[in-house]
């Protein structure tokens, strides 16, 4: 492959560093477009990942590091996907304690009179 | 003679770590980097789960303001590409470019550091505390100071480390031979720079 040497060559990083900084901008941009509020917090999380993706990549070299030290650094954020989906059940019935506690409540209320 | 000396230096160092067989630190350095990572994924999935579950979250794009962090996060990137120069000015023994780049790199963080110290002062004398704010869920302001905080104390170790690497290469130790120690700053650097694009998106972007 021509990663052989890749160790030695060093990547265009003024080249990353316009990608990043064209990024930051449509991110900026993308705040102010009429879509729905789904699509553009889809969006810029799309363009967050694609801009740590490039750092990770190009300036932390990962590109050019053996495919094991990869597997490190995607460790957190297996486990942080892993603990938001812990945190949707939650998420869930937080929006139903109100009216839970609320029956309970005024259950509570009627057998005391 | 030297054969012997140089077996005798053979058996003398240690494992190759199979990771990143040019240094120990920088295998370290990851592993850090690791543990600090789901330190801030923690942060800020716990921010997001408070902030799906509050239903009178202020508009961050109005009250927190983003031209200012839109610039802090440029600078950011403009810093992160300083560092690059600096380990490729030492890989190629370039003192001179090595300690001005690395200096810029500093001097990056620092305006960073003073901007985010300037805003936080604005936000407060908004009335925006740890424990409420004039706009909706107290919380709002809470897990806003406790993730930059938490990212700008970051920032502020990040320069200390970077000041002792340029303090301790000025008597020209990182060489194209030696470059180890300006690698392992620049990952931990890069990786404030990746934190902060996240921070950015998800506390001062997303609505």
């Amino acid at each position: 492959m021509a990663n052989a040497h890749a160790q030695h060559e060093e990547p265009n990083y003024m080249n990353i560093f316009w990608a990043l900084a064209v990024l930051t901008v449509i991110e900026v941009v993308v705040v102010y477009l009429p879509f729905s509020r789904l699509l553009i917090g889809f969006l810029l999380v799309a363009l967050a990942g694609t801009k740590a993706a490039l750092v990770a990549l190009y300036f932390m070299h990962l590109k050019f590091e053996r495919s094991t030290l990869g597997i490190i650094a995607l460790t957190p954020l297996l486990l942080c996907v892993f603990l938001i989906f812990m945190l949707l059940p939650d998420l869930t019935a937080h929006n139903k304690l109100p009216t839970v506690s609320a029956k309970t409540a005024s259950g509570e209320h009627t057998t005391t009179h | 003679m030297s054969e012997a000396a140089a077996v005798l230096h053979q058996e003398i160092q240690p494992a190759e770590t199979p990771l990143t067989p040019e240094s120990w630190g920088k295998l370290g350095m990851w592993v850090f980097l690791a543990g600090d990572a789901m330190s801030f994924g923690g942060l800020l999935a716990g921010y997001g789960a408070l902030r799906a579950s509050s239903p009178d979250w202020p508009n961050p794009l109005r009250t927190l303001g983003i031209s200012l962090t839109a610039f802090m996060t440029f600078l950011l990137i403009c810093s992160s590409v300083t560092m690059v120069k600096a380990l490729s000015a030492a890989k190629h023994g370039d003192q001179v470019k090595f300690r001005l780049f690395l200096l810029l790199t500093i001097i990056g963080g620092t305006i960073f550091l003073t901007m985010q110290a300037y805003e936080w002062g604005h936000l407060t004398h908004e009335g925006m505390t740890m424990s409420g704010n004039p706009w909706g869920a107290a919380l709002f302001g809470t897990t806003f100071f406790i993730l930059t905080g938490f990212h700008g104390c970051h920032v502020f170790g990040g320069v200390i480390y970077l000041s002792c690497i340029l303090l301790s290469g000025l008597n020209g130790r990182y060489t194209a031979d030696n470059y180890n120690p300006v690698e392992i700053v620049g990952l931990y650097w890069h990786f404030v720079d990746l934190v902060w694009i996240l921070v950015f998106t998800f506390v001062y972007l997303i609505q």
